[in-house]
């Protein structure tokens, strides 16, 4: 598409900024790591309590925020953005509409990236799930995502096409849902500078919380990787994408079906029955567009799939969109009542979510780094095996945690609530139950610390990459060839 | 990418809606995208400010100050992301922890601590199980109390002190919720502080333990005993028991 980018409309690449694409990958490489770091430590915690440290601000409650925001946020956030600042314009054909707000955009964000992980060891948060930030810092992400929507939408305005193609439909539904999300969520009256209060209380609160909770898995780490999947997907397999009418169902599909299915996170609670019915049964549909989506990205490999066996990119790319397949199937199982009365509260529920969070976004952002960085460096991948056995690390990390997280869900949620012959709890002491969870916490933690590891690989192979001597076949300013 | 497409000749007509209404007019496209993630909200949050939303119960009073630095604690440190505070309207759960959790209970939490893991147990029955002397002996280690515990030590709040201005401030930003504090509340701060502060002093003194009325594990501990005692009260005068 490039070649056809630069052969058929006359725009050469260097019009376009890469110097924010770079930044933002970079950001991308070392908060991943970061953020993975935090997970292996609060695995070891509860494995191994000690390891808590006896100090205040290396508690789990205090890091388990830090883990979450820095995976979804920071690396999450920056790869979404990459491959955003990358895809728009040269599906555009256009230049950002504004360097200087991409600027904005990008240092504003490892900014309140780093306001998180000095205020959560300090004990600041709001202790609402994935929207623990302070109120300063909420405004703060307010205004830099507004200077990246303008930056967006002004992208748009300005393009030099006439359509525009599915992955920005994604991207422009991440941005403006994320804006909704966010803002609604985060109203709440200052007592002071570093704390407040929500103006929702109780039920509602939990019903507004879990809608931008849900929400921010479904328009942060689904719909803007949908629009990666897109762009980058037929890129690297160099095949169009297998149907655009199953791209229009799906994206109209899941946007609209997505933001319903909140209430599913509080089943069997005060909320009034009605909300948790509708939130069960959207969660459910919601199958249908998922599997849109994994379908359409698979089937686009037809006519590809020997390329698996070479090409790591491929690898991690089929793996990562499977594993969204897998976990938008198990998502909406869990949101049967009688399913979610077993599996809530337990282990289960984080084996789930790591099976989205390593196997689809994880994955899928290691496939777009080790496609993009030695284009946008105009250098060939420093260490091409080294990849290879990051991909099987990975993959044999995700299935020890999700295998481990699995068991270990409905070892606890069957003792919680076995009945013995008498009509009294089985297990009536709870911290028998924990006890036996131990072993399934070495597992994980064997798990996550594999994944971790190959996360750290990928780190020295992107930046020997970078680092590495200039190509010989092309010079910087030159189209990159397509694969 | 859009050449590539044209391809696909079966799909041209159905196709040219959709490129023309909204690929092709990116304001439109936008609007319309906007309103097909509004509508699931509106419908599902709309109606918590009605009737239909949580019931709401007279039973259930505000916080005292000294509570209310408690659970400032409580959220600060995260205890949510392992204690639960949702008993849910199961038998087993019934046994174990007492009577399920009503929306009414959590009228004047805010935040609300519902929490979505069980790492250690529920917390919303607490109240008044464990005298306050087991809470500040728990807090201290853990496994003092509940041998093989995982929890970590918060030996930090025996020593750590609370700010009566910081509490006043955040009751005034409660007030302003909603929550119905009154002036007289606000502005005894102090008092109802030391008050309450005190008799938790005594009746740790009472197990031999010395602590102070500002100490940050005083207002825990007033949180804790605190959770669930409302709701609790409530059901048993409606003659409901477990």
């Amino acid at each position: 598409m490039e070649k056809s980018a630069s052969a058929g409309t006359g725009v050469p690449a260097a019009i376009y900024d890469d110097d924010i694409v770079k930044k933002f990958a970079i950001a991308t490489i070392i908060w991943g790591a970061v953020g993975m770091l935090v997970g292996v430590i609060i695995a070891l915690q509860l494995a191994w309590w000690p390891a808590n440290l006896g100090l205040p601000w290396t508690t789990f409650g205090r890091l388990r925020p830090l883990h979450t925001n820095a995976v979804i946020f920071a690396f999450g956030g920056n790869i979404c953005f990459t491959g955003i600042y990358y895809s728009m314009q040269r599906l555009l054909k256009t230049r950002m509409w504004s360097d200087a707000l991409s600027k904005i955009h990008f240092w504003g964000w490892q900014l309140i990236i780093v306001s998180a992980a000095v205020t959560f060891p300090l004990g600041l948060s709001q202790s609402r799930e994935y929207a623990e930030l302070i109120w300063p810092i909420d405004i703060a992400i307010t205004l830099i995502w507004v200077a990246f929507a303008f930056n967006f939408f002004g992208t748009i305005a300005i393009r030099k096409v006439k359509h525009i193609y599915v992955a920005i439909w994604f991207y422009m539904s991440f941005v403006i849902t994320i804006a909704v999300l966010h803002i609604v969520n985060s109203l709440a009256m200052p007592a002071t500078f570093l704390r407040s209060y929500p103006i929702y209380s109780g039920m509602t609160d939990a019903l507004v919380q879990w809608w931008y909770g849900h929400n921010a898995v479904g328009f942060f780490l689904t719909t803007p990787f949908l629009g990666l999947m897109y762009y980058f997907l037929p890129k690297a397999a160099d095949k169009p994408i297998y149907s655009y009418r199953l791209s229009i169902v799906h994206f109209w599909g899941l946007i609209f079906l997505y933001i319903w299915a909140g209430p599913h996170h509080l089943l069997y609670s005060g909320l009034p029955d009605w909300a948790q019915t509708l939130g069960m049964v959207f969660s459910i549909v919601l199958l249908a567009p998922s599997w849109g989506g994994m379908l359409n990205g698979l089937l686009t490999l037809r006519g590809a799939w020997d390329r698996l066996r070479t090409d790591p990119v491929l690898k991690f790319m089929v793996v990562g969109v499977s594993f969204y397949g897998m976990s938008t199937f198990e998502g909406p199982m869990m949101s049967i009542r009688a399913v979610n009365g077993l599996a809530h509260f337990t282990n289960w529920v984080v084996g789930h979510v790591h099976s989205g969070a390593l196997g689809w976004n994880g994955m899928l952002s290691f496939a777009v780094l080790y496609w993009l960085v030695p284009r946008l460096w105009n250098k060939p991948l420093a260490k091409p095996k080294m990849a290879t056995q990051h991909f099987w690390l990975a993959t044999i990390g995700i299935v020890l945690y999700t295998v481990s997280m699995w068991a270990a869900g409905l070892m606890e949620g069957l003792q919680w609530r076995a009945i013995g012959d008498g009509g009294q709890l089985a297990n009536p002491i709870f911290i028998d139950i924990v006890h036996r969870l131990e072993p399934f916490y070495w597992l994980r933690l064997l798990g996550g610390t594999l994944y971790f590891v190959g996360a750290l690989m990928a780190v020295y192979n992107l930046f020997k990459t970078i680092r590495g001597p200039e190509s010989v076949l092309t010079d910087a300013s030159a189209p990159v060839p397509a694969t | 990418m859009a050449d590539e497409m044209k391809n696909h000749g079966s799909e041209k007509k159905y196709g040219q809606f959709h490129r023309r209404v909204f690929e092709a007019n990116i304001v439109n496209f936008a609007i319309w995208a906007t309103i097909a993630i509004l509508i699931g909200g509106i419908v599902e949050i709309v109606p918590m400010f009605t009737p239909a939303g949580p019931e709401v119960s007279p039973d259930v009073k505000p916080y005292t100050a000294l509570e209310v630095a408690g659970r400032d604690i409580y959220v600060a440190e995260g205890c949510y992301l392992c204690h639960s505070q949702w008993v849910r309207p199961m038998r087993a759960e019934i046994l174990r922890y007492g009577p399920w959790s009503r929306a009414w209970e959590y009228q004047y939490d805010r935040p609300f601590q519902l929490g979505s893991r069980r790492i250690g147990p529920d917390l919303h029955r607490i109240g008044g199980k464990y005298p306050d002397a087991w809470h500040y002996e728990h807090m201290r280690d853990p496994r003092s109390t509940t041998p093989g515990s995982v929890m970590p030590s918060y030996s930090w709040l025996l020593t750590d002190r609370i700010d009566a201005g910081d509490v006043r401030a955040s009751l005034v930003a409660l007030k302003k919720t909603g929550t119905p504090y009154t002036d007289a509340d606000i502005a005894g701060v102090e008092e109802s502080l030391a008050g309450q502060g005190g008799e938790i002093v005594g009746r740790l003194r009472e197990a031999g333990i010395e602590s102070e009325a500002d100490r940050a594990i005083i207002a825990v501990i007033a949180y804790l005993q605190r959770l669930g005692m409302d709701g609790r009260a409530a059901l048993e005068k409606q003659g409901i028991e477990y």
